[in-house]
């Protein structure tokens, strides 16, 4: 068994983010291909603290990490740095905060 | 009955669709057509507005929404089916539901058109808010932080979001268009399925992927129109324009689409819960959904949206490509920042703030930037927000005067350091609100809170 580096942008056909109400922020990843999804779930290498270290945010902002079966997706919710639209925000819909989670890289069996 | 359609023109109203597309729709005979018309997603905006504000940008508005609901209405009332509406004006309070109202009345008049009309109130006041927080009935939705007495003054509008109950009744009473005030999304898809007795987590779990039009299909539009089919133990959704197809993937992309968790859908009175849901490919566009499950909660409970005004902002944009400024910019914005508080500091301040976005560096994610490195120009964004109009277009004003003439060491583009691409260089943009509350209310009944009221429109 080989394992190689990958990156979550070459396994996944979506990556997007958006609000989840006006002080969460939701990412979504879908996988291109079911058995991906079940490897990079069954790795365990996105949890909390991996997604804290990337957003550089405490663990207890990041307040889900779900893979989801039924879409062979990976749902992530993260409180909002500031609410939607209150003064200081940078992205009122939250559609441009995923761009960190495509450069993910992990350490993945072949 | 064995089965009932229900047709989703648009994502929202106003976004509009193909007349091609609803056409299709109408020829498969739906039962009603349901239109969401608002969201939280564009901000506190439209929630904090005040009567009388806004004027020209609200006419636009209303000249866009009436773009779609005219054809909707005639469609509707031609078919004999109703046409729902939730979520009126962009946040669904009084004026909001009286706006669309008075657009609607305009259209039937235009057109001769005679029908029932239900309004469902859906703002709540703030003295109800106060009580049932005294009585520990008021929890945060999310990381937000505990409701105080202040929070409540502070609001200047509150909306409750109304699940499918008042729908249901309008439906009951005759309503042949409804205009609801803030309301979750699927309640206006589920409530004719429910009238008729299907599956509660089915109809609702429907709603949901029907709420955005055509985005649940591939390719995705908040523009174009979906079809809903309930039956007893699963329902369909199939696109009408004949360019998209709904997948597997793409429905149940959607049927996590801006929610926090994937496995349940918290709606008033109760979950979806998804963990036992089955998606199937029926024919190359239509998806077969199954195993939706409605768990009530032991407690009624609604979400309250409130938005607190701010202050009014006014801005300017321009840019920077000099190197030398480039490389000084962070203290080229803190000088600016700290001759400013020496200039407006008697304000105090609470009553101004000054924000700085840097395009082409960290405009867009701001503190959650992970690149460093910047652009051979950006674009500033420079902010100011104070307690009225003109003392924010002042400091704006000062603000990027002393950007433009800062001397930092080793310049030699000593005429300016801003582009502007605009005169004036400063633009009012109205008045800031922030969502202030964003909580759950125990309610003891669905409807009292939702006030329905039945006009006979076209009836002189």
């Amino acid at each position: 068994m080989t394992e190689s580096t990958v990156c979550l942008a070459d396994l996944a056909s979506v990556i997007r983010s958006k609000n989840a109400g006006p002080f969460v922020l939701t990412l979504d990843v879908f996988f291109k291909e079911r058995e991906i999804f079940r490897k990079v779930r069954d790795a365990g290498v996105i949890t909390k603290a991996s997604l804290a270290e990337l957003y550089r945010v405490s663990e207890d902002d990041i307040l889900e990490v779900t893979f989801f079966e039924p879409a062979e997706a990976l749902k992530i919710s993260i409180k909002r740095w500031v609410s939607s639209a209150a003064p200081g925000d940078t992205d009122v819909f939250g559609a441009q905060q995923h761009v960190p989670l495509m450069s993910l890289s992990f350490e993945l069996e072949k | 009955m064995d089965e009932l359609r229900i047709l989703s023109p648009t994502a929202i109203l106003g976004y509009g669709f193909p007349a091609e597309s609803l056409a299709e729709g109408m020829a498969n005979k739906p039962h009603a057509i349901a239109v969401d018309a608002g969201s939280t997603d564009p901000g506190p905006y439209f929630l904090g507005i005040q009567p009388g504000e806004g004027g020209a940008r609200l006419a636009q508005f209303a000249r866009t929404m009436g773009a779609d609901l005219r054809p909707l209405i005639k469609a509707a009332l031609q078919a004999r089916i109703p046409l729902i509406i939730g979520s009126a004006g962009g946040a669904g309070g009084n004026l909001h539901v009286m706006g669309i109202a008075r657009l609607i009345r305009g259209i039937a008049e235009q057109e001769g058109l005679k029908f029932r009309m239900a309004q469902i109130q859906a703002e709540i006041e703030q003295s109800l808010v106060k009580e049932k927080l005294r009585q520990g009935k008021v929890t945060p939705l999310g990381p937000v932080p505990e409701l105080s007495p202040d929070d409540v003054d502070r609001s200047v509008r509150i909306v409750a979001q109304m699940g499918v109950e008042p729908f249901v009744r309008a439906l009951e009473e005759g309503a042949e268009v409804i205009v609801a005030g803030r309301a979750s999304d699927p309640g206006m898809f589920a409530a004719s399925p429910i009238l008729e007795g299907f599956d509660k987590g089915l109809s609702i779990h429907m709603g949901k992927i029907l709420e955005c039009g055509a985005i649940a299909a591939e390719p995705g539009s908040g523009g174009d129109v979906i079809l809903g089919t309930i039956r007893r133990d699963h329902f369909l959704v199939e696109p009408m324009n004949p360019d998209r197809k709904c997948t597997v993937r793409s429905v149940a992309a959607h049927s996590l689409y801006e929610a926090a968790d994937p496995w349940r859908l918290n709606e008033p009175g109760g979950t979806v819960d998804l963990r036992e849901v089955s998606f199937a490919q029926e024919t190359n566009r239509r998806v077969r959904v199954s195993g939706s499950k409605f768990v009530k909660d032991p407690v009624y409970r609604v979400k309250l949206e409130g938005a607190e005004l701010v202050g009014y902002r006014t801005i300017c944009i321009a840019g920077v490509r000099d190197p030398a400024a480039l490389a000084h910019l962070d203290e080229m914005l803190e000088a600016a920042r700290i001759r400013t508080a020496e200039q407006f500091g008697d304000l105090g301040r609470a009553q101004w703030e000054l924000y700085f976005r840097v395009y082409g560096r960290d405009g867009v994610m701001g503190p959650l930037e992970v690149e460093s490195s910047m652009a051979h120009e950006v674009g500033l964004l420079i902010e100011a927000i104070a307690s009225t109009q003109e003392q924010a277009t002042s400091i704006c004003m000062f603000v990027h005067a002393q950007i433009l003439h800062y001397g930092f060491p080793g310049r030699t583009s000593t005429a300016g350091n801003l582009a502007f691409p605009f005169s004036p260089q400063d633009i009012p943009a109205g008045p800031v609100h922030r969502f202030n509350i964003y909580h759950l209310m125990e309610v003891d009944d669905p409807l009292v809170h939702f006030p329905i009221q039945m006009i006979e429109v076209g009836d002189d």
